[in-house]
């Protein structure tokens, strides 16, 4: 039995009242806001049945500088048995850019983790092995955050003996 | 910092290094490896060697001109890629785009997949030791690439999907184009499953390696054929049907095992499927508002300028083919939206008007301009959903822009697939995949 969007959404505004800052709709794509503590509980909730949420599509972080909590925590829950989507957002300041790890429930969450380190310096709490995936050891500064240049030279780093 | 893998390592196991350049690694990563005579205990994956700062670019670039970045991501299937990419774009602009122009997206997507499909087997049955196969099915691929570069001008940097609709019509002659293809690929799948589908040595190799349970791959975000192949029904065409897919009759090809063979079962299969939806397609396109007309006469730029001048010229004008620019009347009833496409040259060359369009369009701080707001659109990819995901924030520029490669989510979990199996056992199943570099590294 399928269910609808509408109850998937009811339901989590009972059950974490306090942790839901805000649940917007843009484009006709659901946005649900939480606290970052709140987003283990959040994943395994929704990750029972009926909901079944049991793919991370994807996970993503934004720079907004210059606002007091800078990044932003992007996931996307895909729900295979009711075919819907939603996307879970949570803010981080930039003083404690800390969050804690999917990678207990979700596999992919290790690489996609590993990329939101290494483009962004979110560190994620409890994460195996939390290294830079597509950059190398000895790069300096995160890339795909709003102050790094986007024709910045790094230094050289010597050959590995 | 040392390498998990070199944490890890056991006493006497033999740390072995493959790729980053090496010809199977289909691009460049590393894979390293722990063994234990020839059995692999441990696997760790580096990539990163392609990494061309996709997303960090997109920042600084217009969304007109961020299209033909998207054709370097899988670059097997651009139109695919353009397709996601305009999409997205057309969602938060609200474009409905003609039917004609849906059609024609439609048959060179499903074109594009047979090519990435094609491609993605043709390098593994090579590696399995199927030189004739990879020949075959290059030939294939090549007939495909006739209509696509009579098309767009283009054999894998096409950047023909545009925001409204599509660059061009086809050219006059498309359908027998088409339909060579079609012919023509269909022999080659007959022939190579004749060749591989009952080979004893292929199935050795690929039976039963690497299996992967439907959990496993859902856990693991798999989309597209290798999510199909563990018997997991879904694909964006149906779950959320997009552009004309929902009026085509196609089925989806679902695997048992979750194997190697299986993966490449399923893309033999949905070759077919697709070369149906074409066919389909061919069938149903609408009619254009005017024939397609190329006789190549036309004014060259100069000469319209000075005519402009005393008289509207009634006649188009001839461009360059490296030039950007939609010709009036040469494809009717293909794009939507005026003030999202490029304003046809004849305007911007002979009136006041056009020219002011034409720089309403390009010049900075103008152009396309998407509400503010976020956006999550996907289609099906060759290799499985590939989402854009785009933060808008009212400029012409996106404020960020995330790209869901499929792939990505596939290849992380090869370091799980092939611990315990053998050296050999990692070529299949690391081709299966379909590793595309751009995609992965973006």
């Amino acid at each position: 039995m399928a269910i609808s969007k509408e109850k998937v959404l009811e339901d989590l505004k009972q059950k974490f009242s306090d942790n839901i800052l805000e649940i917007t709709a843009q484009f006709g794509d659901d946005i649900i806001c939480i606290k970052k503590e709140a987003l283990l509980d959040i994943v395994n909730f929704l990750r029972e049945e009926p909901y079944a949420f049991t793919m991370l599509l994807d996970l993503t972080c934004v720079d907004y500088m210059g606002e007091e909590e800078r990044f932003e925590m992007v996931y996307h829950l895909f729900s295979l048995s009711n075919k819907l989507r939603l996307r879970f957002k949570t803010r981080l300041s930039e003083d404690d850019c800390k969050i804690d790890s999917l990678t207990p429930i979700f596999k992919n969450a290790n690489w996609l983790e590993r990329e939101a380190y290494d483009m962004f310096g979110v560190h994620f709490e409890g994460h195996p092995y939390l290294r830079r995936l597509f950059m190398y050891d000895g790069f300096e500064g995160h890339p795909l955050r709003k102050d790094y240049p986007l024709h910045k030279h790094q230094p050289k780093i010597p050959l590995r003996k | 910092m040392k390498y998990r893998i070199q944490q890890e390592a056991r006493e006497g196991t033999m740390l072995l290094n493959m790729g980053p350049s090496h010809p199977a690694m289909h691009g460049t990563t590393r894979i390293m490896l722990e063994l234990d005579g020839e059995k692999v205990v441990n696997c760790e994956l580096e990539m990163g060697y392609l990494h061309r700062g996709f997303e960090k670019i997109c920042e600084s670039k217009t969304y007109f001109n961020m299209l033909i970045y998207t054709d370097r991501m899988n670059y097997v299937s651009p139109l695919i890629n353009n397709t996601g990419y305009v999409m997205a774009l057309e969602k938060m602009l609200g474009i409905e785009v003609p039917e004609r122009s849906q059609y024609i997206r439609v048959i060179l997507n499903e074109f594009s997949r047979v090519c990435d499909h094609l491609t993605a087997l043709a390098a593994m049955c090579m590696e399995c030791g199927a030189f004739t196969v990879f020949l075959y099915m290059m030939k294939a691929r090549e007939y495909i690439w006739d209509l696509m570069e009579q098309t767009t001008g283009a054999r894998m940097t096409t950047s023909f999907i545009r925001v409204g609709g599509v660059r061009s019509d086809f050219p006059a002659d498309w359908k027998e184009t088409t339909q060579i293809a079609i012919d023509e690929t269909r022999k080659v799948l007959k022939d190579c499953h004749g060749l591989m589908s009952k080979n004893k040595i292929f199935l050795n190799r690929t039976r039963d390696v690497a299996v992967v349970t439907p959990e496993l791959a859902i856990n693991y975000g798999w989309t597209g054929p290798c999510l199909r192949s563990t018997g997991v029904n879904y694909d964006v065409r149906k779950a959320f049907p997009y552009l004309v897919y929902d009026q085509l009759d196609f089925e989806i090809p679902l695997g048992e095992r979750g194997d190697n063979f299986d993966r490449y079962m399923v893309r033999m299969q949905e070759m077919e499927q697709s070369l149906r939806m074409v066919e389909q397609c061919m069938a149903k396109i609408p009619k254009p508002s005017s024939p397609y007309s190329s006789d190549g006469r036309g004014l060259d730029p100069a000469e319209a300028i000075s005519a402009s001048r005393t008289k509207k010229p009634g006649q188009g004008i001839r461009l360059s083919p490296n030039l950007e620019g939609t010709e009036k009347g040469k494809y009717p009833g293909i794009l939507a939206g005026k003030k999202y496409i490029v304003p046809p040259k004849e305007d911007t060359y002979t009136n006041i008007e056009g020219l002011i369009n034409h720089f309403k369009f390009f010049m900075r701080g103008h152009g396309i301009r998407p509400p503010k707001g976020e956006v999550y659109f996907s289609v099906e990819g060759g290799s499985g959903e590939l989402g854009f995901y785009i933060i808008s924030n009212g400029t012409d520029k996106p404020y960020r822009l995330h790209l869901r490669a499929p792939c990505f989510h596939i290849v992380a979990a090869l370091e799980e697939l092939v611990r315990g199996h053998f050296v050999a056992d990692i070529i299949p199943t690391f081709g299966s995949m379909n590793m595309i570099g751009g995609e992965l590294d973006r």
